[in-house]
Order: structure tokens, then C-alpha cells, then sequence
């Protein structure tokens, strides 16, 4: 079953590895990676928590809206899972 | 960045000089040897701020990020850093004579 | 080193004019005046050596590893999985282990091939720095970590491709993989028409580190010269 998943739309000052362009932006998870040392703390030479890493897929049309060259056309990144809020299938 | 308008990709390329390639080498192995991590150079290339990007090259910019990295590291100290880099400047008006090879 | 060459042995003064093997000016280095950066990287390497963390022998041999790895192993490993269906499913399921299997050193390096069909073309991107199979293919070229091509592949992939000579027609889906954290991408690029009877090093030849990135197609077979 397709999990979609919205990258929550915080915008701490800092190092962060969920690219500004996808906040807030829902797709669905394409796999899950594994679990990796939490950038925000390596980024800053602290203990890192393992955390899980989902490659993400997006629509174009999602991303850009009416800009968007080809709708369909998609675009996959990686977000931690820190990053992601479950979105519900009958959600708008 | 990521879905910024900007210009025509420029396709030009040179090849890596002597001191880009130690930059490289330094920053994979002092981050091999757990000197720093990748996350912390990159918080350091962001740090500089969107205009370093335009002022300086790509490995300008990567030296300053290991040299940052280390310095909060404690691998040695701002006044080590500028003793040598006066003493460097001492020595010669090249690359080649300043790295003495 | 790459920038000694030796097929212009007539040229005495070839560090200075005309074009590197890879068809780029040389970089004047040695005897350019020396920058502030410059300085700093000799300062950061001799202290590092004093203080026992490296070595200038162990600096030296990471330069040549470095230097060794290039765009033709990737295109090896390309023209195994084109040549070898089990290896294709194998990288497509772990492309970091199945490059491992070849024999190439990556390194911790996680790498994820995508694969490009008669319908789907994948283009790779790091919009948060400069990520790049570097372990496999080498260092990125210079395109790859401009501001243009990180701002512009993730929204119009298409205008992108067209600079680099590539128009996909809208039947095709353009997938953009942006190595936004610990993955990197390699492209598997769809073998071409009419190399049925190719060799896996033939084969190998028709593969460019641009199809890898997937800002190119492979070379059709017809235009390769024929090996020796």
C-alpha cells in the first residue's frame, strides 16, 4: 500500500538535509533506506541517533504547480524520517 | 537553491590543480579518520552564506570548510593556522615555491 | 599525474597552451601567483602532517586513488549489467555491492542505480552540495556543481537536458533524483539499438559519464572507432 507522507514545513536555521523546495510538499514513500546518524547532529559534531531514511517520490505538478514542465514528471530525495508526517489516503 | 530561476548551465570544465586535489585528499581522509564528518563541512559551506558561492571557487571553499571543522575540532589553533600562513607567504611568490614541491 | 602527458613530446612548453586529455585548458598552478586559499591549504596540510594526523605520503597516495577512478568504471559496470541480466537484477537491487562484485574499491559508498527504459529517463542532481558516485565515477565534472544546473534540474529538467542537447519527447517521464543525504545515484542508461553483437569492452565504450548522470544518451555503436 503507497504511504504518503507530507515533509513537515519547519525552517530552523541550521544545517538540514530536507531541501527547503519540498517542504511542505506531500508525495509517497518509494523505499525505505535504513537507518543513518541524524545529520543535525553530525553537522555539529555531537553523538548522532540513527535515524530511518525514506527515498521520497514527488510529482512535478506537486512541486511547482502550474510551472511544472511536464506534470508527471517526478522528482525522488531522501528525508529523514523526522522530516515526514503521515498523510491519510482520504485526506484532500 | 534547489528550484531557484538562474541562467544557462555553463559547460566549460578544467582540470583539478595540484593544491584542489590535496584539498579533496585532505577533507577524505581527515573525515576518514573521524576528524570531522561530511555534515559538518557542509554546515560550514553553509554558513558562508549564498554570496561565497559567486566570491570563490569550489575548493576555495571546501579548504575553508575544513579548516573550520578542525579548528572547532581543536586539531590546532587559530594561531598556528595564521603563524603559518605568514611564514608560507615568506617564502615565495608561486604555488610551487610557497609549497616547496 | 593526468596533467603530464606524453603525446606532444614536441611541445616543450605544454603546460601552458592547447588542451589536458580531457579536452580541458590547463589550469596554471605551480607558477601562478600564490592565493590566500593556496596558502591555506599548504598551512592546514603541513600542520596536519606535525600534528601526526596525516601523512605526506598517505596524502600523496589519496591524490592517485582519486586520480585512478574515473567515468570508465562506471561505464564497466554499465556494459556488465547491459551484457548480463542476473548482474542488472543484482544492481538494481544493491548497485553498491554488484560494483563491489567487479572488483571496484567505493569505499562506504551506497549506491542506487536507476533505470532508464523506453519510457523513462533519470536525471541526478545534489541541490544541498556537490553529491556525486565520486568513489565510482571519479570527481564531478564542473556543470555539476554550478548553482545554474542545481537550481534549475529539479524544476525544468527538460529545459536542462535540451542545453545539453537532449530533447525527450513528452512520452517519456523524466524521474530527478536529488542525493539529498546518504544514497548516491548512478544512471543505467538503456542499451542502444544495434549492439547486439558488442563485446562487454565495446559495449563500455559506447557509455559517457554524462549518460551516468543522465544529462546524456550512450554513443551509438557507429560512431566508435573500432578498438586497436
Amino acid at each position: 500500500m503507497v504511504k504518503r507522507v507530507r515533509v513537515r514545513s519547519l525552517m530552523p536555521p541550521g544545517h538540514v538535509r530536507a531541501p527547503a523546495y519540498l517542504r511542505g510538499k506531500t508525495g509517497v514513500i518509494e523505499r525505505s533506506l535504513g537507518a543513518f546518524g541524524n545529520p543535525e547532529q553530525l553537522a555539529y559534531g555531537l553523538p548522532a541517533e540513527k535515524k530511518p531514511l525514506y527515498r521520497v517520490r514527488f510529482t512535478m505538478a506537486e512541486l511547482w504547480g502550474d510551472r511544472a514542465e511536464r506534470p508527471a514528471d517526478t522528482l525522488d530525495a531522501e528525508i529523514y524520517g523526522h522530516w515526514l508526517e503521515e498523510v491519510p489516503d482520504h485526506a484532500p | 537553491m534547489g528550484g531557484d530561476a538562474a541562467g544557462p548551465v555553463p559547460m566549460e570544465g578544467h582540470d583539478f590543480a595540484l593544491w584542489e586535489k590535496r584539498v579533496d585528499a585532505l577533507m577524505v581522509l581527515c573525515s576518514s579518520k573521524g576528524h570531522f564528518t561530511v555534515d559538518g563541512l557542509r554546515r560550514a559551506l553553509e554558513d558562508m552564506g549564498e554570496d561565497a558561492f559567486e566570491k570563490h571557487s569550489y575548493y576555495e571553499r571546501w579548504i575553508a570548510a575544513v579548516n573550520q571543522n578542525l579548528i572547532e575540532g581543536g586539531v590546532y589553533t587559530l594561531e598556528e593556522l595564521a603563524t603559518r600562513m605568514d611564514d608560507i607567504a615568506a617564502r615565495g611568490a608561486t604555488y610551487g615555491e610557497a609549497a616547496r614541491g | 599525474m593526468p596533467h603530464d602527458h606524453h603525446d606532444h613530446d614536441h611541445d616543450h612548453d605544454h603546460h601552458h597552451h592547447g588542451l589536458s586529455p580531457s579536452g580541458h585548458p590547463y589550469r596554471q598552478d605551480d607558477d601562478a601567483p600564490l592565493t590566500y586559499w593556496q596558502r591555506m591549504e599548504i598551512a592546514v596540510r603541513e600542520l596536519l602532517i606535525e600534528k601526526g594526523v596525516t601523512t605526506a605520503a598517505e596524502i600523496a597516495s589519496q591524490i592517485d586513488l582519486m586520480d585512478s577512478r574515473s567515468p570508465a568504471n562506471g561505464a564497466a559496470v554499465v556494459a556488465r549489467a547491459w551484457a548480463d541480466p542476473a548482474f542488472k537484477s543484482r544492481l538494481l537491487d544493491n548497485a553498491g555491492d554488484a560494483s563491489r562484485e567487479m572488483g571496484f574499491d567505493i569505499g562506504p559508498l551506497h549506491l542506487i542505480a536507476v533505470e532508464n527504459t523506453a519510457d523513462t529517463h533519470n536525471l541526478i542532481v545534489c541541490t544541498l552540495c556537490s553529491c556525486y558516485p565520486r568513489n565510482l565515477l571519479g570527481l564531478p565534472p564542473d556543470w555539476y556543481k554550478t548553482r545554474a544546473y542545481r537550481s534549475r534540474a529539479v524544476r525544468e529538467p527538460r529545459a536542462v537536458l535540451a542545453e545539453f542537447g537532449l530533447d525527450l519527447p513528452d512520452s517519456t517521464t523524466i524521474r530527478v533524483h536529488d542525493s539529498t543525504a546518504d544514497m548516491r545515484y548512478i544512471v543505467l542508461p538503456a542499451r542502444p539499438d544495434g549492439t547486439e553483437g558488442l563485446s562487454e569492452a565495446e559495449l563500455a565504450a559506447l557509455v559517457t559519464r554524462d549518460c551516468m548522470i543522465g544529462t546524456g544518451l550512450p554513443r551509438l555503436p557507429q560512431t566508435v572507432a573500432t578498438p586497436g
